[in-house]
């Protein structure tokens, strides 16, 4: 390469502005954090203090007198249901959307891909009447069972299943072998990965919701994290460091489980992007 | 066993059975059967909390619907009629495409950038940066909205402390307001184009670029004549998700301004809740769901359309 030099000027460039970028999106999240172990005098001090220097807990003791531990179980459970409903209806799905010839398939899938460019918050509001009128609108499965319905987690896994040999899938059939049988033993080991993507997307953007939840659960014995802080700020607006104390409760799990896992996550995303 | 002709002259008997060219009527059915099966269990969420809501949004668009449900009466169009009369809607309609129309270019053109920058960096780094961007959707939009309305707060808030402009109110201002809202939208909305831009040009042929370089092409060149073609389809995608969510954008605005100050932030999803939720008046709500529908899909249809053509 003979404008290697060049090349190395540009790329040490971008290198710094990237970073000058991270700093900006890591910086509100640092700031939740930090702010949740600040004492009111801090916080409202008229200069920032930009590193807790004495970090306290009294944040956190306010925080817990709430039924913030019930919020984030509420939370835990509909974010595992819907993963777990979600990966196992849309892997069987998947499949046979990728490997199956059955009439109707076609209209079908041009349906589900129909109405995943739909909006989803605006059915929201039927949904709503329709939980009322099923009676189990404030419970938390008004929020699972819709998540589970979107198509999405369909569109992936048919995307990750056609990636399977239909030789196998033949030899297997030849050799006497059950559709159960070929499901569990042959696919399910292939779409293994695509599986973990699924699960994780689902169970981040589960988490955070925020819309579907907020029309579905208004009683504080159901609340979720988010829909707990929401109402913390609309209670207490000015109490920053109580609110920061539950924000960070509601963002630092979620930001662990996408740390460990964002390798699924990035294919999920990838994968699922509709190509052509 | 008799094999049908599959890429022969004529069809099978049948046109339909083409789906089945190569199988025996038996195996045909029972590849049918157990196609059917292994949908049912999501067939049925699908149906029950997609399809069917969909069809409640359009037909209680029709209705005169409230809380009492027993007084509700057929009312035609009459839920759009009013729609088209109400100033808050408007005003929301106007919000929504302020937002889109800013937005939507900004967060394309912004990832697209970003993109370019961090693909070709190391695989640790590169992973990094990608996280990174992404923080903020994965945050959660309340956890990040709440520290936001801490920060633009007139007093004690972070901006007014660095630019020493303490007391002014960033989020009580008609015409701040709504750059306030499309600025963090901004950072929540980048995450996930940067992770398809990545993808998308790791995936183009080097051998391509590496030939353009030998024939001299500048890098401008290289980018719009090789790369640019070959992550048009992510662009696309990248245009039409936005898109979707810019339009729905409500959790900033129910948490940051609740639609004011005097109606300058309201968006469509915001004013749906608003009516819905607080007025109670379902009719009217599902009514302005349904053009909120109508709305993305012709803004989607046109993004695909120009893309399309665009590429020639």
């Amino acid at each position: 390469m003979n404008n290697s030099k060049l090349d190395g000027q540009s790329k040490s460039y971008r290198v710094f502005a990237a970073v000058l970028l991270a700093v900006f999106f890591i910086f509100p999240l640092y700031w939740i954090i930090t702010g949740s172990v600040k004492d009111a005098i801090t916080i409202n001090a008229p200069q920032p203090q930009w590193f807790p220097l004495h970090p306290i807990m009294d944040n956190y003791v306010k925080l817990f007198r709430q039924p913030a531990i019930k919020w984030l179980v509420n939370t835990v459970f509909i974010a595992l249901a819907a993963m777990g409903l979600t990966c196992l209806t849309a892997a069987l799905a998947g499949y046979a959307l990728a490997k199956k010839r059955f009439y109707g398939r076609k209209i079908l899938f041009t349906l589900l891909v129909c109405a995943m460019a739909l909006p989803k918050q605006v059915i929201v509001i039927p949904l709503l009447q329709e939980m009322s009128a099923l009676g189990i609108n404030n419970t938390l499965w008004a929020v699972i069972l819709p998540t589970v319905g979107w198509p999405f987690g369909v569109f992936l896994m048919k995307q990750f299943s056609e990636t399977i040999p239909t030789e196998i899938l033949e030899a297997a059939r030849v050799d006497g072998s059950g559709e159960v049988r070929t499901f569990c033993s042959i696919v399910f080991p292939m779409i293994k990965p695509g599986i973990g993507a699924l699960a994780i997307f689902t169970f981040v953007n589960t988490w955070n919701d925020y819309f579907l939840q907020l029309i579905m659960l208004q009683q504080k014995e159901v609340f979720t994290i988010s829909l707990g802080i929401a109402r913390l700020q609309g209670e207490m607006s000015s109490d920053f460091g109580l609110i920061m104390a539950g924000a960070t409760l509601a963002a630092i799990p979620i930001v662990a489980v996408f740390l460990m896992f964002q390798k699924y996550f990035t294919q999920g995303i990838t994968m699922g992007a509709v190509k052509g | 066993m008799a094999q049908t002709v599959s890429n022969g002259a004529k069809p099978a008997k049948k046109p339909k059975r083409r789906e089945f060219s190569g199988m025996s009527r038996a195996l045909a059915r029972r590849e049918t059967i157990s196609a059917y099966l292994f949908l049912l269990p999501s067939m049925l969420f699908f149906v029950g909390f997609v399809l069917i809501p969909m069809g409640m949004c359009l037909v209680y668009s029709l209705f005169n619907m409230g809380l009492d449900t027993s007084a509700t009466t057929f009312i035609g169009v009459q839920n759009y009629v009013e729609m088209f009369q109400d100033k808050t809607f408007l005003r929301s309609l106007w919000n929504t495409i302020v937002i889109v129309v800013v937005s939507v270019p900004a967060v394309t053109a912004f990832s697209l950038w970003v993109g370019s920058a961090i693909y070709p960096m190391a695989s640790g780094l590169r992973s990094f940066f990608r996280c990174v961007f992404y923080l903020p959707v994965v945050t959660g939009s309340v956890a990040v909205t709440v520290v936001w309305k801490w920060m633009f707060n007139p007093y004690n808030g972070l901006l007014n402390q660095i630019f020493g402009t303490v007391g002014f109110d960033w989020l009580g201002n008609q015409k701040t307001a709504i750059w306030c809202i499309i600025m963090i939208l901004f950072t929540t909305s980048i995450g996930q184009p940067i992770v398809l831009y990545v993808a998308a040009l790791g995936n183009v042929d080097k051998s391509l670029i590496e030939a353009a370089q030998v024939d001299g092409a500048t890098k401008l060149q290289v980018f719009w004549k090789i790369k640019w073609p070959q992550i048009l389809p992510t662009t696309l995608y990248v245009l039409v998700i936005t898109t979707i969510n810019s339009f729905q954008c409500f959790a900033l605005i129910q948490l940051l301004t609740r639609g004011g100050p005097l109606g300058s932030t309201s968006t469509l999803m915001y004013y749906i809740f608003d009516v819905a939720y607080n007025y109670q008046r379902f009719g009217y709500a599902n009514a302005m769901g349904v053009i909120l529908a109508l709305i993305i899909a012709v803004f989607s249809a046109v993004q695909f359309r120009v893309t399309k053509t665009d590429n020639g």
